[in-house]
């Protein structure tokens, strides 16, 4: 009795921490309508502020205290820099615009704590007073924890009381509710964004900062607690406090007493649950139907056109150009270009998914990565032949995005979105973790192409012949019947399913499809490298693949492979540096702000118009396609 | 175009009975029973808020009814979703249009045919110019061949009207809904798509329900009249029933006070 008294006493513990880091999250969302990706980042500097503070002020239980209120304080700041630097002048821009640069900004922050850290786990110092140990019911409980399990329902009353008592709350609820109409009322919108950025931010970093003497302080918590935050906030109901925190002390729950029924099945068991309540409730526990976020915004509706003359032509040049390629250059940039194509094919994948199914997923590296352990796992553990591994790899990416997907798809825009992203993290975890079967950390090694394609040449020539017919096999697609009623779900969900378009089974279809690509794409990464790392997977690895898909522009088909070029080059020539992160953070932020079209958009309207790289005469003569502007 | 053969006009084709709807606390829709026949253009009309909407939404499957049922040709439609209703011959349009705006008009329709030939899930064929000729036919009918081209985007409000119209058509549907469909049209278009509307129904044999705030375009295309008020229906008939009905009368005018008079208001 008292074992599980306990253990739901510490369940309610751990809630309080990410509680206070999902309700920031969902404020945030509330009122700017902005998920805000760095929040994970927000907490784990918490924790890093909270450190430095508690040693430097600790000493007396008040100390302690005023450290970690410090810490969050602290973290509200650099909420307000980042708010008035850069999501300030996106709010008008497409969602991904923004999601895109709060990623930049983890980078940064991920860079700036590891120049000022360090790489070690920093160890949480204990509460003065706190640490001791109460017995219930015999069973030995931190008295920490109680405070723990206080803070949180404190919070929760501290943040009713703000929005039901106070004229500032009032103000939010309101802009919750219809932003507009309270702009048009005469409330200073843009300081109102502000604070409540800073509100929401302090709450990621008090979050962060509490927990330092259950756990620690370290570089890999951002995306951890991000992917909680986004499972809470899904099962919670969006925008829903309350609903925040039932979810969390949920999963809390859930993970303190699957570690005692089942130690390591836990992440299986938030799956479960996960998608029991989305079956009964999409909407999560408490959340209303949205009508605002269901789609995510990634630029102007264009007219989509099928390849003209001199795109052909094009194509065919560059085709001729990689076909030679061997004879032209030495194996140091054969290396090179062979990882162009594989990244081209994972990115137009992604592209596929973003600009004809409007399906922004963040995790779209669980499919890259999916394939390449597919193929890695078949090699050590059933000899397969490497034609063979290569061929199911994409099957195996392909089964997993079948079995996420079916979650995912069942939501819509940003929702879709952070749920993509936790499904990701939760399949890195396992690989991460599974050190059994994974290896874990160390990765798969030897996992190398039959002798005949082993040379790098011939590697090249695999690699160039897979990848290209993949991407044509995209295209291909993407005018055909299947991507023009995928395309149909995009533009308009309530004609599509007026004129018999099953929209969840074209859009699983569609992300089925995409991450058989995304699959291929990795197993050819596998065998070109010999060795898979849980790195394949990871969040950043799926937010590379965005920034190919921003860096060619959103809006062209071929964009993603002039994408994966600039990415490559880009990520050479930062790589260098020590702290190449920081500088990719700085450099996709600056990219966001000033070329909202990515590169190749900005390229394609400025140059492409003279050259005619797409379909237009005879069709289309008597008017020429106008872009739509976004209301 | 052709048709289903021609059915023996006047069986009813859409028949409602008991349809209820509450949106929290509001009865938006209560017991509301009509049918409409094969070949008949049906006008469902009644002040803003009265639950039209709601009654359209209900039909195609948008929302879910609390009560009642609606069948087609006497199969059940409540409880199927808007795509397997539309695959059983239900057409629509909506108030505010609902069109693909990175598809040409052409594509828009071409889509539609696509959806009706089951090929959504053809990975490989190439749907560039897919059913054109089937499709510039339906724009045809719509005064719409001329701008086949252009991208829906662009589009005057009007002509998304007419775009709209030549989609629903698309799979020869044997119930058309039309929620305002001369909304935003100038008035000699009007006349004109109405007199299609009329045509399809009388000559096509398909029954047509449509809503229009516009008295005089439902009282001289309209074969009958269905009027509802706060969620019920008050009355029905032809347009000289409906024009003279006292109830129709109040709801629409009022019970004659003029504001600014000194007359207390009758709750």
């Amino acid at each position: 009795m008292g074992v599980y008294l306990a253990q739901f006493l510490s369940g309610l513990a751990s809630a309080s921490a990410l509680f206070l880091a999902a309700s920031g999250l969902s404020i945030i969302f509330g009122v700017t309508r902005v998920v805000n990706f760095a929040h994970g980042s927000f907490y784990m500097l918490g924790a890093y502020f909270g450190y430095s503070l508690v040693r430097n002020l600790g000493g007396g239980a008040l100390g302690f205290w005023v450290a970690l209120l410090i810490a969050s304080i602290a973290v509200g700041l650099v909420g307000l820099l980042v708010e008035v630097i850069i999501l300030r002048r996106l709010y008008k821009a497409p969602e991904l615009f923004q999601l895109i640069a709060t990623f930049g900004v983890i980078l940064v922050i991920q860079d700036v704590v590891f120049w000022y850290w360090g790489a070690e786990n920093l160890l949480g110092p204990r509460a003065p007073g706190l640490s001791g140990i109460v017995r219930i019911f015999d069973v030995p409980m931190p008295v920490y924890d109680l405070a723990l399990i206080a803070i949180g329902p404190l919070v929760l009353l501290g943040l009713w009381l703000l929005f039901n008592r106070t004229r500032w709350g009032v103000l939010v609820r309101a802009a919750t509710e219809d932003r507009e109409m309270v702009g048009a009322l005469g409330v200073n919108q843009s300081l109102l964004f502000t604070g409540v950025f800073v509100l929401g931010s302090a709450l990621a970093g008090l979050g962060g900062a509490i927990q330092l003497p259950k756990g620690d302080a370290n570089l890999l918590m951002d995306f951890g607690i991000l992917a909680e935050v986004f499972v809470v906030t899904v099962v919670g109901g969006m925008g829903s406090i309350f609903g925040a925190f039932l979810a969390a002390v949920l999963i809390s729950e859930l993970n303190t007493f699957g570690i005692l029924v089942w130690p390591n099945g836990t992440l299986v068991l938030m799956f479960i649950l996960m998608a029991v309540i989305l079956i009964v409730r999409p909407t999560g526990l408490l959340g209303r139907p949205e009508t605002i976020g269901q789609k995510t915004e990634t630029g102007p509706v264009e007219v989509v056109l099928p390849a003209g003359p001199h795109y052909k032509i094009f194509v065919a040049v560059v085709i001729a150009l990689l076909a030679l390629l061997p004879l032209l250059v030495d194996d140091f940039i054969l290396v090179l270009v062979t990882d162009i194509l594989v990244l081209a094919l994972f990115a137009t994948s992604l592209h596929f998914l973003m600009s004809t199914g409007g399906l922004v997923s963040f995790g779209h590296a669980a499919f890259y990565g999916g394939g390449a352990y597919a193929a890695a796992l078949l090699v050590t553990y059933a000899a397969t032949p490497f034609e063979l591994a290569l061929l199911l790899a994409p099957f195996g990416a392909g089964l997993l995005a079948l079995v996420i997907g079916w979650f995912c798809v069942r939501l819509s825009g940003v929702y879709f979105a952070m749920l993509t992203l936790a499904f990701a993290q939760v399949a890195w975890s396992v690989v991460f973790q599974w050190s059994d079967v994974t290896n874990g950390d160390d990765g798969l090694l030897g996992i190398w192409p039959a002798a005949w394609a082993s040379g790098t040449a011939t590697y090249y020539y695999v690699a160039f012949v897979v990848a290209a017919a993949g991407i044509f096999l995209i295209r291909r697609v993407v005018f055909a019947p299947f991507g023009y009623g995928l395309r149909a779900t995009r533009d308009s969900s309530l004609r599509a399913a007026a004129i018999g378009i099953d929209i969840k089974r074209q859009q699983l279809a569609a992300f089925v499809f995409a991450g058989v690509m995304a699959g291929l794409a990795g197993g050819l990464f596998a065998f070109s490298k010999g060795s898979v790392f849980p790195d394949e997977m990871s969040i950043p690895r799926s937010f590379d693949a965005l920034l190919m898909v921003l860096l060619g522009g959103i809006e062209s088909l071929s964009g993603p492979v002039v994408g994966a070029a600039a990415f490559t080059w880009l990520h050479d020539e930062l790589i260098t540096f020590e702290y190449w992160r920081l500088l990719l953070g700085v450099v996709i932020v600056a990219l966001v702000l000033l070329f909202p079209q990515g590169l190749g958009g900005a390229a394609r309207h400025h140059v492409g118009r003279y050259l005619k790289l797409e379909a237009s005469p005879g069709d289309l003569r008597s008017a020429t396609p106008k872009r739509e502007q976004r209301a | 175009m052709s048709f289903a053969e021609a059915r023996t006009a006047g069986s009813p084709a859409l028949s409602v009975s008991g349809l209820s709807k509450a949106f929290g606390g509001v009865q938006a829709v209560k017991d509301v029973d009509f049918q409409v026949a094969e070949g008949e253009l049906l006008a469902l009309i009644g002040p803003n808020g009265a639950g039209k909407s709601t009654c359209f939404n209900m039909l195609n499957g948008q929302i879910r009814p609390d009560r009642g049922s609606v069948k087609l040709s006497g199969e059940e439609l409540v409880g199927r979703s808007p795509a397997q209703i539309w695959r059983r011959g239900v057409g629509r349009t909506f108030q505010i249009t609902a069109t693909f705006p990175s598809m040409t008009v052409a594509e828009n329709v071409a889509m539609v045919l696509m959806s009706q030939a089951r090929e959504l899930f053809s990975f490989t064929r190439s749907a560039v110019n897919r059913h054109r000729a089937k499709a510039l036919q339906l724009l045809d009918m719509v005064g719409m061949a001329g701008q086949a081209d252009r991208p829906c985007g662009v589009l005057a409000y009007g002509d998304l009207k007419r775009v709209e119209l030549a989609v629903a058509l698309g799979n020869e549907p044997r119930v058309l809904l039309m929620d305002e469909p001369t909304a935003g049209m100038a008035p000699r278009e009007r006349v004109e798509l109405m007199g299609l509307a009329a045509r399809l129904a009388h000559e096509l044999d398909v029954a047509v329900l449509f809503t229009e705030h516009d008295m005089d375009i439902v009282f001289s295309h309209a074969d009958r009249i269905i009027v509802l008020s706060r969620g019920e229906l008050i009355a029905e008939g032809d347009a000289e029933q409906i024009r003279s009905d006292p109830l129709v009368l109040k709801t629409y005018l009022g019970e004659g006070q003029v504001y600014g008079q000194d007359k207390k208001p009758k709750d």
